[in-house]
């Protein structure tokens, strides 16, 4: 894996005036050689993925031990603090005959069915808090504020939902939309919520991991294939308006269709955040490559400017998803005049 | 390779907890939420209407009251012409009926006066005619008392007489 992704011509011009001042400018870092073999692909991966503990910092009080959960066949289920397969050293150990090996959980030798609260897990119970939090305090404003100008939280809260509701459902959500509005705006809040966290310091990174957004586009694509009418499973599977040697072959296509709009939007999301992550740690890795201040001051500059393109990136795949998630529904639910 | 392999578990956590979400939101947050919003919108739709209601009545009312305005006006010359015009008959006919008065009063009084003087006259004269004869009377039996007197009278009668 290359230690760090280019990402276009004026990046690469402004890391190679980095490399160059810091090869020319006094190495203030240059004595501490103790972690020389310093692996940024493994941190970065690291970071990325999900984990059984949640580490902050060094030393004794800096990692939360999450709770496991496991289940097999043998022995049903079992539950245990990670801590267990940690030693003082924080070196791996197996634990009443399982063992954690790359942040899997084998029982023997067979893998076993992991429902653990992990780092993603407890992510995700705090965007799901945080969001009932904040959408009871815009429904209370707006009980409290009826027939008065809206106030605080709420006012800040109900032209986006207004704006996703009025200019991304909607219009083409078909003509049922205003079935689909409540599953849409929770999409659109979860992820935008679920990217704008993932951006915190410390932060797990919910929504660049492929198993959340697969969920998401799953339910995308079960509403969307339940509320398909005959319109659209005619267009699928017998295509009006085509010759008929070309029918089958449009079936084909069509029916491959039906399962590459999900995953487009799942790998969207999934590739949008997990690379803005790998970027940012990858950038900020570069001080810890070249032990140089030099580059520690540019590599905060950039990561000043990334995390701000990370801001609008997660409004934006917010937006995306649920773009998409409702032209799905509403081509499945559209009333088609034949031509 | 770990990157791309979804998790059972996170997966199976994500559905759990975005179906509560979707529930839990949508019962607590976006139906009073949509539903002030909608109620907004109509009341804000609403007001405008009616404000665009009654600019329009006013104006209505306005060109109204100005119609109204100038009848009243109309109204009032036409008041005043008529009122002057009656007027000045009235004081026309006042002039003359006063002028018929004056002169049938001045005719009475100048009857009156002239009957008055004519009896006065009247009395007068014969006052007079009775004074003449007392005189008369008087110088007669004056001068008359003796014989040489009626004499002398009678003469200067016969005298005057065949002077005359």
């Amino acid at each position: 894996m290359t230690p760090f992704p280019y990402k276009n011509d004026l990046f690469r011009i402004i890391l190679i005036i980095l490399l160059f001042i810091g090869n020319s400018a006094p190495s203030f870092a240059a004595d501490n050689n103790e972690d020389e073999s310093f692996d940024v692909s493994g941190v970065i991966i690291h970071h990325v993925l999900d984990d059984h503990i949640w580490h902050f910092w060094d030393g004794h009080y800096g990692t939360l031990y999450l709770p496991v959960i496991v289940y097999s066949a043998e022995r049903g289920f079992d539950v245990f603090s990670s801590s267990n397969f940690y030693d003082e050293n924080h070196n791996l150990i197996p634990y009443n005959g399982y063992k954690l090996e790359h942040n899997h959980i084998y029982l023997g030798d067979t893998q076993v069915l992991d429902f653990s609260i992990t780092k993603n897990v407890v992510m995700l119970f705090i965007t799901a808090f945080i969001l009932i939090l904040v959408f009871r305090a815009v429904a209370k404003g707006a009980r409290k504020n009826a027939g008065k100008a809206p106030k605080g939280i709420q006012s800040f809260m109900e032209p986006i939902i207004l704006f996703v509701t009025e200019e991304v459902i909607k219009p083409n959500a078909g003509p049922k939309a205003n079935k689909y509005v409540p599953y849409l705006l929770t999409l659109f809040f979860f992820i935008l919520f679920g990217n704008l966290l993932g951006l915190l310091p410390g932060a797990a990174n919910l929504t660049g991991n492929i198993a959340v957004t697969m969920t998401l586009a799953a339910f995308t694509f079960l509403i969307t294939n339940f509320s398909g009418n005959k319109a659209y499973w005619s267009h699928i599977f017998w295509t009006p308006g085509v010759p008929l040697p070309l029918r089958p072959i449009l079936l084909m296509v069509e029916v491959i269709g039906i399962f590459t709009k999900p995953i487009a939007l799942l790998i969207r999301l999934f590739a949008a955040i997990a690379a803005g992550h790998i970027v940012l740690l990858s950038i900020m890795s570069l001080t810890f490559i070249f032990h140089s201040w030099a580059v520690g001051f540019g590599s905060s500059i950039l990561v000043v400017f990334i995390s701000l393109i990370e801001l609008l990136v997660a409004g934006i795949q917010a937006y995306v998803f649920t773009l998409f998630s409702s032209l799905y529904i509403g081509l499945a639910t559209a009333e088609h005049e034949h031509h | 390779m770990d990157l791309l392999t979804p998790g059972v578990g996170l997966i199976f956590w994500q559905a759990v907890v975005f179906l509560i979400l979707v529930f839990a939101l949508s019962k607590m947050a976006w139906k009073p939420i949509l539903n002030s919003l909608k109620q907004r919108e109509e009341t804000i739709q609403g007001s405008l209407d009616e404000a665009n209601k009654a600019r329009q009545q006013m104006a209505s009312m306005q060109a109204d009251s100005e119609a109204l305005l100038k009848e009243a006006r109309e109204e009032r010359d036409k008041i005043l012409r008529d009122a002057r015009e009656a007027g000045n008959r009235l004081h026309d006919q006042a002039q003359a009926d006063a002028k018929k008065n004056a002169d049938k009063i001045l005719e009475d009084a100048k009857a009156v006066i002239q009957t008055e003087k004519n009896a006065a006259l009247r009395d007068v004269k014969e006052q007079v005619a009775i004074f003449s004869l007392e005189v008369a009377e008087k110088l007669m039996k004056k001068n008359l008392s003796d014989d040489k007197a009626q004499k002398d009278l009678t003469n200067r009668f016969v005298e005057e007489l065949k002077l005359n």
